[in-house]
Order: structure tokens, then C-alpha cells, then sequence
């Protein structure tokens, strides 16, 4: 039997608060046309006051388990990737881990790498699976995203997640490749103890975002073989909306390939769950043996690209449990001074 | 707000609606009881992890919370039934006027609250309505 390595299932949570780009705008004078334009985002998603990384990973996690009815006890390796872990020291792994039920003999651990770390434990988790050391590795990549008041950050940064359960042979979607690029650019950082990011400006771009996508994009594609043209979707990390699409442009890749991923519009950024709410948006929505090309970005700075190819299993899961859709429409919005509170910008 | 260790005596009723069922007359409870009251020592008690949903029985909504700097008042509490039979006291996330009695709700995992600045963050079960 051919072993596949690939999604046995996957989950998403967006939490159901938005703040529109035009009710920040207000606060910093600011032109929120001009802003829309600029970052191709409408609005943003903010968490519940009683939400944060832990409680999205679960709900992102529980809805994997549902979708495919997988069995937590064949959990063997958990990792969450976040840059919001509600704990300095203490994982929000090990939190996770009891409230799906997974075994004591689990391993967990929890990945820092800005926006990457979700795509970096689908690696670590592929890794486990194929030495058979256990049946199933879960994957997340979630975030309440925080941006400091008046930055241009705080247009995008958004909260959500998605969670991948990695294992064999009976995968919705087989990995057939993955390639990463990484180096050392100080183009985004948080120091210890400061509650909001620090970034570059417009040396995120160039030498940060598309160096990175675009170089693990290019290796995977020379590592495989295929072209553009031979995948059906493309998704690539979305701290807003004009990224991706100069990134896939770049690339040679459509707008028809990456729409049906791009969810900043509506999400905003969420950060280590961008890439992969993308990733769950798409399986979602494709077809038996459709390829899928999705390249994540971390600052500081790296990308993984993974070459997946969607196997007839997807019909069968598909409607099992929430998909990435259902969030767009389960909506209130915030006004600033609420947004200030739910964000903890607001000190009592 | 109750003590670490005491949290997490009760964390896996907390986290994911553990409770018991007695093989012996069929009834079901939350928070789990280790003897059936009904069969006594004819009881055979099991791990039950309830299903989440149920429909609400009756409801309050707090506008003067006690302490806690994260509440964000007007908040609901609400009885609920399982559907397996038990009840118990939740918060339902959703606005004052969007309750009712009858309504049918399901589970979801949020924070419930935390120590201050430093201390445990404690998290568990609450309903949104379904």
C-alpha cells in the first residue's frame, strides 16, 4: 500500500467580533478609502472578552476531531504556533491536549515563529507521523493578534485559528512536498514583556514577506516539479490583502487561484491562523485530486511551502463540522471603544 | 474564585462536561457523583462525557457583577438541562434580549476567569445558544 502523509482533518474558529476599517480610521484621523485600498482589508475579527490562543485552538481543534470523528487517544504529538500564547511560561499545549481528550502520552510542546509556527508544527507533526511514532499529530496555528493604538498594524491584525490533524494513508489531503526558506531579517519582533509588536515599516515588504514566500514557493516548486499551472489553488500568508496577490502574481499564478483562499478581507490578519484558515478555506471548497500550493510567512524571517493534492476522502468530512464560510456570517461589530476593551487596550 | 488545586480537581468536569452514569438505573450526573443515590450500593457508575447540549430552563441576566476585571456586564446565567437529564448553572454568550426559556444551547470552550495579572488563568465550559 502507498503510504500517504497528509491532513487526516481540519478545523477552523474565527471569534464573531469585527471592527470595520472605518471605525479605526476615525479614531487616528485617517483616510479609511486610502487604507482599503492600500491593504485590501474591510474589516478585522476581535476576540470575545472571555477569548484568546487557548480557546481558539480548542474550538479550531474539536471541530477537527468532529470533521473526520478521529480518536483523541491516537493523538501522539501536539504543538500550538502562536505569538499570543496567554502564558509566558506555561503551554497552551498542555491545555489543549485535556480539553480534546488526548492521552497523558502525548507529547506537546508549544512553536514561536510570528506567523509561521502553525506551519512549522504541520512539519514537526508530518515528521512524528512518518517515523510511526504515532498515529496522528495535531497541528495549530492561532492568535488574538495585537498591534499597538494608532500603528498601521492595528488595520489588520486580527483572531483566529485553524487546527490540522497530520497522519497516514487515509488523509483528505496527501503532503507530496514541502521547502522552507529561512534567514535572519529584523523586519517584525516583539521584545520580552512588551505587549505590542514592533515592525520596519516598509522593509516588511521586499526584503521580509516576498523574499521569503516567494524563494520557499520556488524551491518547492523546483523540488517537485510543478509549474503555477498545475495547482488548482494557492494560498500564501496575508498580513493584508495586496501581499498575496503581488506575491502570486510574481509567481505566475491567477487571481482564480487565490481568491478562494484569501480570507484577510474578512478576518483581517490572524497572524500563525492566516496561511492556514486559508488552507482550511480552500479544503472546503475543492475537488478529488486537486493540488493545492500554500506558503506560510514568519517574521524575523522564514516560510514553509507545502505541495498538497486532495484526495476523494474530502467529500466525506466536508460538512462535519463548521467551515471557514459559517464565520463570515455569525457577525457583530465593535465599536472602538468596545474593540479597546476586548483587545486588553483598555488597563484596569 | 476557587483555589489552583481545586480547579483542577475538577478539570475534565470543567473542560469537557465529565460526569457519571449509572449502568444500573440509566440516570446520569453532572458534577459526577461516585455513588448512584438511587441504587446505592447496587449502583455501577461509569465516566460519562456529556454530550453539550441542552435547552435552557431559566435565566438571569447580571448588570452588577461581583469583582472581576474581565466581566463584561450585562452577562447572562442560565439553567440548563442537558439532554441527558442534568442541570447546572452556566453563562450563555449572547446579548440580554436574544434568551429565552426552552431555547436549545450548546457547549463552548472560554475562559472562565483568572487570578490577576499573575496568577492562573482558568478555563472551562460555557453555552452559546444554538
Amino acid at each position: 500500500m502507498i503510504r500517504l502523509i497528509g491532513i487526516a482533518s481540519y478545523g477552523a474558529y474565527v471569534p464573531s467580533y469585527r471592527i470595520k476599517v472605518e471605525e479605526i480610521a476615525k479614531q487616528w484621523n485617517e483616510d479609511p478609502a486610502s487604507i482599503k485600498s492600500g491593504l485590501l482589508v474591510e474589516e478585522k475579527s476581535v476576540p470575545d472578552l472571555d477569548e484568546d490562543t487557548v480557546t481558539i485552538s480548542v474550538e479550531a481543534a474539536r471541530a477537527a476531531i468532529l470533521r473526520a470523528k478521529i480518536d483523541p487517544k491516537a493523538i501522539g504529538a501536539i504543538y500550538v504556533g502562536s505569538e499570543s500564547h496567554p502564558y509566558a511560561v506555561k503551554p497552551t499545549a498542555t491545555i489543549v491536549a485535556a480539553a480534546i481528550g488526548a492521552p497523558h502520552s502525548t507529547t506537546a510542546a508549544d512553536f514561536e515563529f510570528a506567523c509561521k509556527a502553525g506551519t512549522a508544527a504541520i512539519q514537526a507533526c508530518m515528521g512524528f507521523v512518518s517515523l510511526n511514532k504515532a498515529k496522528y499529530g495535531l497541528a495549530i496555528g492561532a492568535d488574538v493578534s495585537q498591534s499597538s493604538p494608532g500603528d498601521a498594524l492595528e488595520y489588520s491584525a486580527g483572531a483566529g485559528g485553524a487546527a490540522f490533524i497530520i497522519g497516514q494513508n487515509q488523509v483528505v489531503a496527501e503532503i507530496e512536498e514541502y521547502a522552507s526558506f529561512t534567514s535572519d531579517t529584523p523586519d517584525f519582533w516583539r521584545r520580552d514583556l512588551q505587549k505590542y509588536p514592533s515592525h520596519s515599516g516598509r522593509f516588511t515588504g521586499e526584503p521580509a514577506y516576498f523574499r521569503h514566500t516567494i524563494s520557499a514557493s520556488e524551491a518547492l516548486m523546483e523540488k517537485t516539479g510543478l509549474r503555477a499551472t498545475d495547482f488548482d489553488f494557492v494560498i500564501f500568508h496575508q498580513p493584508n490583502g495586496k501581499f498575496p496577490l503581488k506575491a502570486a502574481k510574481t509567481l505566475g499564478f491567477t487571481s482564480a487561484q487565490i481568491k478562494p483562499g484569501l480570507m484577510v478581507l474578512h478576518f483581517g490578519n490572524t497572524y500563525s491562523g492566516a496561511s492556514l484558515i486559508g488552507l482550511a478555506s480552500v479544503l472546503d471548497k475543492a475537488s478529488e485530486s486537486q493540488r493545492i500550493l500554500m506558503t506560510s510567512f514568519g517574521s524575523g524571517a522564514g516560510s514553509d511551502a507545502f505541495a498538497l493534492r486532495v484526495t476523494d476522502l474530502i467529500e466525506s468530512v466536508r460538512e462535519k463540522a463548521p467551515k471557514v464560510e459559517d464565520f463570515l456570517s455569525s457577525k457583530k461589530y465593535l465599536d472602538y471603544a468596545a474593540y479597546a476593551k476586548h483587545q486588553g487596550k483598555i488597563r484596569m | 474564585m476557587v483555589s489552583t488545586a481545586k480547579f483542577w480537581r475538577e478539570q475534565a468536569s470543567r473542560y469537557n462536561l465529565e460526569g457519571t452514569h449509572c449502568l444500573t438505573c440509566g440516570s446520569y450526573f453532572f458534577p459526577p457523583r461516585i455513588v448512584c443515590p438511587k441504587c446505592r450500593r447496587d449502583g455501577n457508575i461509569e465516566r460519562y462525557q456529556f454530550k453539550g447540549t441542552g435547552d435552557v430552563v431559566t435565566y438571569t441576566t447580571v448588570y452588577q457583577a461581583p469583582q472581576n476585571p474581565n466581566r463584561q456586564t450585562p452577562y447572562t446565567l442560565a439553567t440548563i438541562k442537558l439532554d441527558e437529564g442534568p442541570r447546572l448553572l452556566s453563562e450563555v454568550i449572547c446579548e440580554p434580549e436574544e434568551i429565552g426559556t426552552g431555547m436549545r444551547v450548546r457547549s463552548v470552550f472560554r475562559k472562565i476567569g483568572e487570578e490577576g495579572a499573575r496568577g492562573m488563568i482558568y478555563y472551562g465550559t460555557k453555552f452559546v445558544l444554538a
